[in-house]
């Protein structure tokens, strides 16, 4: 991490995220839901982030907006210095399709489709050839040690396996920034640590990733730490992180 | 995406749920079947039903004596004869529409050979009435003009009379029988004919010559004609005229005034076969107002299972779109899965319309016609079906809100 910075340094920080006073609002009939309420937040590339906050903080609304999976109520968003605040459906699965990766806490693979298939998924929508699709995913799969596991269907793994899967998918397309909402949130705490120590990796490799957690020990691992308190940020600080270690 | 990719993605969805796919391409296979196998029936039918007028004879008129309201019409052989030869002759000679014209005279007998006997129809005409029947020997000679000048006592055999006194397989010619106690000489036996339209079979006949019938089977009349006059039109398009030509001749012949009655009629047979295909034409059109319904039933069955799959998979489209899959895609992937279902369906329906038509043509002895125009109809139709039954599900499927998909339940 400390080279990481060093880097950063050296260049200059180079925002990749750029939210400016974003606010989401859902209407229930009468009732309005404030999910964010004026977020401004920068997120420069090589960062790994940590979002924590009670449940109903909008930590979830936060990382969709920033997935481009969702639009904001109001309130702009730059990412890599292109604003897709305003974009429609199908230029955001453009923009995911080629600058992001997802993980979710439910794994959200397949069923009954190989590992394999769900890694060459994302490649299916960007148009790359089947023979380069399925290189690129056994890549991927290889890059989270389950190369040997490419035939297997989601049941047959563990949810740890599973969730290696997803990484692996949410990597096929090279993104720049991956997000991951409670990636660890149904695993086990040594498995988690294995989670996390790949996210490590791969956050050394260049990537970008924020994450959001209930647990504080998995928080550690990031190099900053969000704090969301309804619909707000409460607090936000850079930290050392620890380096994941699979006891 | 490419299209081989979507049809494959699709294809695999289909085959995840085998049985539901095949119920739901049900109702678009019978429909298809249903058409394909009526049509090749229809066309089996309306080719046996124009076979059977072909071999009537070629641009065929028959001008029957009576008036059609004393029953000339029906009756014909048994009605009050007003033709005369002389009126034979004129039709023959007079009139440019007409390329032949001979008597039929008819008479039912018992034919006698050396071992059996059997009642038949015995007729009394003119060597042209097997041109105008377009009916050829298949061995010996038909008699002559010769024959019919001189009332020579020979005789030409339908293949039935032959397998009923000789039996089958033997060589009648040169034999002799005797029609009401006259000997006839065998000279010819006719081709197989088969059966005319109301099942009649044209091979259970005997034919002389018109003036032999006159002597020695019906005597009496010298100038009228006992029976009926059967005549071949230049052409099939001049049937019409011939049938007009003949009646004014006639009409002037027989002193007829202008509003009076004819004592004549003249059935042209080329316009029964043309009512008949009408007919048909509207068996074909009741048989396309059925395959609209089953493949609208189809349609609809398509689009429910559509709906349901797009909200079972509500969490896969999330999944699908959290990935970078644009609505055009979930359109695609959805509409091609209709697509593949309806057509899927077609081309069984074609396959089972095809073996249903072969076996029921097996079953009804007639011709099977298949319209490769109607096979390919079908299926395109099938494929249209699917396309705007698909197309509702998909479009919903499309507009789906990726989060909301990826929470779905
Ligand atoms: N689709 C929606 N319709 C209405 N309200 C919503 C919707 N999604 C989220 N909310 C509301 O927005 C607020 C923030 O929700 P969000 O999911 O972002 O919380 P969260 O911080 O992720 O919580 P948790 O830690 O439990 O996952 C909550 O009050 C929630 O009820
Ligand atoms: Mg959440």
């Amino acid at each position: 991490m400390a080279d990481a910075a060093t880097n950063g340094a050296a260049s200059g920080p180079r925002p990749i995220i750029e939210i400016d006073r974003v606010s989401k609002v859902y209407r229930m009939g009468d009732v309005e839901v404030h999910a964010l309420c004026g977020v401004s937040l920068t997120i420069n590339e090589g960062e790994f982030i940590a979002v924590m906050g009670t449940s109903g903080s909008g930590k979830s609304t936060l990382m969709n907006t920033l997935g481009c999976l969702d639009r904001p109520t109001s309130g702009t968003y730059r990412l890599g210095g292109e604003d897709v605040a305003l974009l429609t459906p199908g230029e955001l699965a453009e923009i995911r399709s080629r600058k992001l990766g997802f993980v979710f806490q439910s794994f959200n693979l397949l069923s009954r489709t190989s590992a394999l298939e769900n890694v060459e998924l994302p490649l299916i929508y960007a148009g790359v050839s089947s023979r380069e699709r399925r290189r690129r995913a056994l890549e991927s799969l290889a890059h989270v040690g389950l190369a040997d596991r490419a035939g297997h269907h989601p049941s047959q793994l563990s949810g740890g396996q599973q969730q290696r899967v997803a990484i692996a998918r949410a990597l096929v397309s090279r993104p720049k920034v991956i997000l991951a909402d409670e990636p660890t949130g149904n695993l086990d705490s040594r498995t988690s640590v294995e989670i996390m120590a790949l996210l490590q990796e791969l956050w050394r490799s260049g990537i970008t990733i924020a994450l959001v957690t209930h647990e504080p020990d998995i928080a550690q691992y990031a190099a900053r730490l969000i704090v969301m308190k309804d619909g707000v940020v409460q607090r936000d600080e850079r930290h050392e992180p620890i380096v994941a270690v699979v006891p | 995406m490419n299209p081989i990719q979507t049809t494959r993605v699709a294809a695999r969805a289909l085959m995840r749920n085998k049985m539901r796919s095949f119920l739901t391409t049900l109702g678009i296979i019978i429909g298809v079947a249903a058409v394909i196998a009526m049509v090749a029936i229809g066309e089996g039918a309306k080719a046996r039903v124009e076979q059977a007028f072909q071999s009537m004879g070629a641009n065929l008129l028959i001008v029957v004596p009576g008036t059609t309201t004393s029953g000339g019409a029906h009756g014909g052989f048994g009605s009050m004869p007003t033709l005369t030869y002389d009126d034979l002759r004129a039709i023959q000679n007079e009139l440019t529409s007409v390329r032949l014209a001979a008597p039929a005279l008819r008479s039912i007998a018992q034919v006698i050979s050396e071992e059996q006997n059997w009642t038949t129809t015995v007729m009394g005409t003119t060597p042209d009435y097997f041109a105008v029947r377009s009916w050829p020997v298949a061995h010996g000679r038909i008699f002559s003009s010769v024959d019919v000048e001189g009332g020579t006592k020979v005789v030409v055999l339908g293949q039935t009379v032959v397998e009923k006194l000789y039996g089958a397989n033997v060589d009648p010619i040169g034999q002799s029988l005797r029609i009401k106690n006259t000997p006839f000489a065998v000279i010819g036996v006719l081709d197989r004919k088969g059966q005319a339209p109301n099942g009649q079979d044209y091979d259970d006949n005997v034919f002389i010559p018109s003036s032999t019938f006159q002597s020695k089977i019906q005597g009496g009349l010298q100038k009228f004609i006992g029976g009926i006059i059967v005549v071949s039109a230049v052409s099939a398009d001049q049937t019409s005229r011939a049938q007009a030509q003949i009646t004014a001749l006639l009409r002037d012949r027989h002193h007829i005034q202008p509003d009076a009655e004819a004592d004549f009629s003249i059935r042209n047979l080329v316009e029964m076969a043309g009512a008949r295909q009408e007919g048909m034409q509207t068996l074909s059109m009741l048989l396309a107002a059925i395959a609209a319904v089953s493949l609208l039933v189809g349609g609809i069955g398509i689009m429910n299972i559509m709906l349901v799959s797009v909200t079972e998979r509500t969490r896969e489209i999330g999944v699908r779109m959290a990935v970078g899959a644009k609505p055009s895609h979930i359109l695609m992937q959805f509409l091609v899965e209709a697509l593949t279902l309806s057509i899927a369906g077609g081309v069984i329906g074609v396959a089972l319309g095809l073996v249903t038509a072969e076996r029921l043509a097996v079953a009804l002895q007639w011709p099977v016609l298949y319209r490769p125009d109607i096979i390919i109809i079908s299926v395109v139709f099938s494929a249209v079906v699917g396309v705007v039954f698909g197309l509702y599900p998909a479009y919903k499927a499309s507009r789906l809100d990726p989060i909301e998909a990826l929470r779905y339940e």
